[in-house]
């Protein structure tokens, strides 16, 4: 069993980044280099109503104002922000062909069947996850909308929501990572283009498990994709998101929001499975992966909770985090963060207590390898009304190889004196003993380290749903090949 | 005319009378230290190492502090009765481990006053500890730049503690900056106690550069002050080097007290310990950020850091943050850290034995800072400390206790 299961692995490992293929289609991409022109035309290329261009435009005047945050710990390549399209259109063609309309460009259907995200419905496995597909800056389709429909649940890309729902859009976008949030917050708002939008209506338990990939195909373009979730009172979600990108020489970037708000009663479980293009074993090229993730717990014993399994990027620079402002609400958060080669990762959460018996969890694996840093940073801030507050906090990291770097950097702001939080972190490699005991009993060493990682990682893969648990322990496995030895 | 610029014309006006009070191993310093300051300028609320303590309202100049210019000859403790030639000693030791880059130890290298220096000479043993007793007694509102340097050479050891007080009630602002330098095999107990007044503002920078087999354990405890920074550094530059760098706070009132520490493990083999309590109470503000570093190839590095606090009224704010940076992989290191506050069974328990509220709390507080005490080797100075703890809980804390200056 653990043979035949080391041969797949080994396999899928000689593969290398097995999605860094392209996709031969006709991409409209508008001219390089960002001014407030680019933003109307990316405005008037998605027919926004006038509120939208406003926002973009306040969010762009700031941006400029503005200069790239230094204190990750992290080296971020020169970006010139100039020399990027912030707009690619690979279904300008379908649009232009009026008598296929609502019909997709087979080459993209067959992109995503290759990355195993099956377009039409019927080809979907388990039949119970429901798919918002984005290449570069367009969402290509959603699956199940009318399934979704019945219940009330509104599922589709952002662009369509803005049109379709925009009063419900212009109540919540921009109200839990304001534009004025950070630098890379700044010019996402000002460019974004699509992303997803979920709203589950009062009382509705989401029939099926919602997901957005994310895939970047057009060279030299940056995604900046929008996530906006409501889940309203007594409501329930699961939400998964994946993404991949070809293989290039030069860095791309992606500069992401993913906003998400929970009230009373309600609760919200976002997974995550990152795999951009890591950049080659040399440290070139790969993807700049900047992005603000934040849920805003807004209702009474509302929960949140976040896993994460990082694989993939060049640079990793994210902090999904939550403000408990509702009494009784839970956070949880749970990562898994893998650096290779030159990889670099500085990725947390920030807890923010406000409410009464507000609770969070912090669980947090590092492994880093290769010649990577991979950085935990957190912060954990309890407010002067949080009474009864209670946080728990527990970062490991793993190293393997003497070149890598695992640092930890955790904030406790502590207001309160009611309040109990509790932080601890460990550093360490894999322990000899555990390695002769698997190496006594015939286990290879290569395979024991895996076994090892994994149990490490075990926590964390717990928390995902099955079949990104099965995605997330095979990239575990791929990420780290050739570490040992 | 901003901030800085009124320190930097001090110098320049006062230049030529602080070098003439002081020898020329101290002044070749100052020009570049002023010129490493005045294009760092005090550090703002926005850099990462000062972010819990304003040092720009500290030194905002609103008091109109004094300032000694004239400095007193060199003072030398020596052990042994072999001649030390100071110059030469200077030479090699001062201002080599404090760096310019921290603006507060640039600004004390250019205006320090006097050098307070300890030498130890090869596997000299100190017999008995050496308490200094540093008393802001100046009778003016006064600014202090002071200086300290220790040195072990090889297979030296001693037990120094640093007492600093205050006798009236002036507003002080002090910087201090102590170099430490505990050569191979030696073996330094360093003992920092603070119980000045509100009204005081102290920036202490101490710094640890080690040897092959050295020790160091230093303890900073703070019962009693105003405001407080220390910045404690120790550099692991001889493989088996083990430091200890333990403390506790005591705050309530308006104080603040943030303790920055950083350990460096530049060298394989070495081991380094961590431990700081606090309790802070009423107003008061508590940081404590811990930095260990582990350089690449510093391998077999062993490291446990330990923050707890107490929280102890609704106003008090607790800061901390414990690092952790590495660039080897065969090494064990740990962090833990908690903001709480009283265990309520515990409470519980001591009231039902009919101790009263206020009394079973101080009895806890106690003990939780106790700890740190009890990891002091020394007997006679751990009771004293209890003592002392004991009293400051109980807000008696008027005089210090059982030290030769009261006793008389």
């Amino acid at each position: 069993m653990s043979e035949n299961k080391n041969a797949y692995v080994r396999q899928v490992a000689d593969k290398q980044y097995q999605y860094g293929f392209t996709t031969d289609v006709h991409t409209e991409i508008i001219e390089k280099g960002l001014n407030e022109d680019i933003v109307r035309l990316i405005s008037s290329k998605k027919g926004e109503p006038t509120w939208m261009l406003d926002f973009r435009l306040k969010a762009f005047r700031y941006w400029q104002e503005q200069a790239e945050p230094k204190w990750g710990h992290v080296h971020v390549p020169f970006i010139d922000y100039q020399a990027i399209s912030y707009y690619a259109d690979p279904t300008a063609k379908k649009a232009e062909d009026a008598d296929k309309l609502g019909k997709i460009d087979p080459e993209l259907e067959k992109t995503f069947d290759k990355l195993g995200i099956p377009l039409e419905e019927r080809l979907a496995l388990s039949g119970n996850t429901a798919v918002d597909a984005i290449m570069d800056s367009v969402s290509v389709k959603t699956t199940f909308k009318e399934q979704l429909r019945e219940k009330g649940v509104i599922f589709c890309s952002i662009g369509e929501a803005i049109k379709e729902y925009g009063e419900l859009v212009q109540q919540y976008l921009g109200t839990v990572v304001p534009y004025r949030d950070n630098f890379f917050a700044a010019l996402n708002s000002a460019v974004f283009s699509d992303g997803s939008f979920v709203y589950i209506p009062k009382g509705v338990r989401c029939p099926m498990e919602l997901s957005s990939y994310f895939r970047i195909n057009a060279r030299n373009t940056g995604q900046f994709e929008r996530t906006l979730i409501i889940a309203d009172n007594d409501s329930y979600v699961s939400y998964l998101e994946g993404c991949t990108a070809p293989m290039r020489d030069e860095n791309q970037l992606h500069a992401a929001i993913v906003e998400i708000v929970v009230m009373n009663n309600a609760e919200v479980k976002y997974s995550t499975v990152q795999n951009w293009y890591p950049g080659d074993e040399n440290g070139k090229g790969g993807v700049l992966n900047l992005v603000t993730k934040r849920g805003h717990l807004r209702g009474v014993n509302s929960k949140l909770s976040w896993t994460q399994v990082e694989t993939g990027s060049a640079i990793t620079w994210k902090y999904p985090s939550c403000v408990l402002s509702g009494d009784n609400s839970q956070a949880e958060f749970y990562s898994v963060a893998v650096t290779n080669h030159y990889q670099q990762a500085d990725t947390g959460t920030k807890m923010i207590h406000v409410g009464k018996n507000t609770k969070s969890t912090i669980i947090s694996k590092g492994i880093s390898a290769g010649r990577s840093q991979n950085s935990y940073r957190g912060l954990v801030k309890i407010g002067a009304k949080a009474e009864g507050a209670r946080n728990y906090s527990s970062c490991d990291s793993l190293l393997l190889g003497s070149e890598c770097g695992a640092h930890t950097f955790p904030y406790i702001d502590c207001h309160n004196n009611s309040a109990i939080v509790e932080h601890e972190a460990t550093t360490s490699k894999i322990s000899e003993d555990q390695l002769f005991y698997c190496n006594q009993r015939g286990i290879p060493t290569e395979e024991a380290v895996g076994l090892i990682v994994n149990g490490y990682a075990k926590d964390v893969i717990n928390k995902l749903p099955m079949e990104f648990a099965v995605e997330a322990q095979k990239l575990l496995s791929v990420s780290l090949e050739g570490t040992v030895g | 005319m901003s901030l800085e610029q009124s320190y930097i014309d001090l110098y320049a006006a006062n230049r030529a009378k602080l070098l003439a009070g002081a020898p020329d191993s101290l002044n070749q310093y100052r020009d570049a230290a002023m010129e490493a300051f005045s294009t760092q300028g005090f550090p703002a609320k926005k850099v990462e190492d000062y972010r819990y303590i304003d040092v720009r309202a500290a030194f905002d100049g609103k008091q109109n502090y004094s300032m000694l210019l004239k400095a007193t000859p060199l003072t030398a403790i020596k052990g042994n009765p072999i001649s030390v030639n100071n110059t030469e000693l200077l030479n090699r030791y001062y201002n080599k481990v404090a760096d310019n880059h921290d603006p507060i130890t640039a600004l004390n290298t250019a205006l320090t006053q006097e050098c307070l220096c300890i030498y130890l000479t090869k596997n000299q043993q100190l017999e008995k500890p050496i308490e200094l007793n540093d008393i802001f007694a100046a009778g003016v509102d006064q600014m202090e730049h002071k200086r300290i340097l220790i040195i072990l050479e090889e297979g030296a050891s001693a037990v120094l503690l640093l007492h600093y007080m205050t006798r009236d009630k002036y507003h002080y602002l002090a910087t201090q900056v102590i170099e430490v330098f505990v050569g191979d095999n030696a073996t330094l107990q360093l003992y920092e106690l603070e119980e000045t007044h509100t009204s005081c503002t102290r920036f202490n920078n101490v710094y640890f550069h080690m040897g092959r087999y050295a020790t160091v354990k230093h303890n900073n405890i703070s019962l009693f002050n105003g405001t407080t920074r220390n910045t404690i550094k120790a550099y692991l530059k001889g493989e088996f080097g083990e430091v200890t760098l333990n403390g506790c706070v005591m705050a309530d009132k308006n104080q603040t007290v943030d303790n920055n520490t950083l350990i460096r493990h530049e060298v394989p083999n070495c081991t380094s310990h961590e431990l700081y309590k606090y309790v802070v109470d009423e107003q008061s503000v508590g940081a404590f950020a811990g930095k260990v570093y582990v350089a690449e190839g510093a391998q077999k590095s062993v490291s446990k850091e330990v923050n707890q606090n107490i929280c102890a009224s609704d106003e008090a704010r607790m800061y901390t943050q414990p690092m952790l940076e590495i660039y080897a992989d065969d090494v064990k290191c740990s962090h833990g850290s908690t903001v709480g506050k009283l265990d309520e069974m515990a409470l519980f328990y001591l009231r039902q034995r009919g101790i009263p509220l206020a009394e079973a709390r101080m009895l806890l507080m106690q003990a939780f800072v106790g700890q740190v005490i009890d990891e002091i080797p020394i007997t006679s100075l751990c009771d004293r400390l209890h003592i002392m703890i004991e009293q400051r809980l109980k807000g008696e804390l008027d005089q210090c206790v059982g030290c030769a200056r009261c006793n008389k």
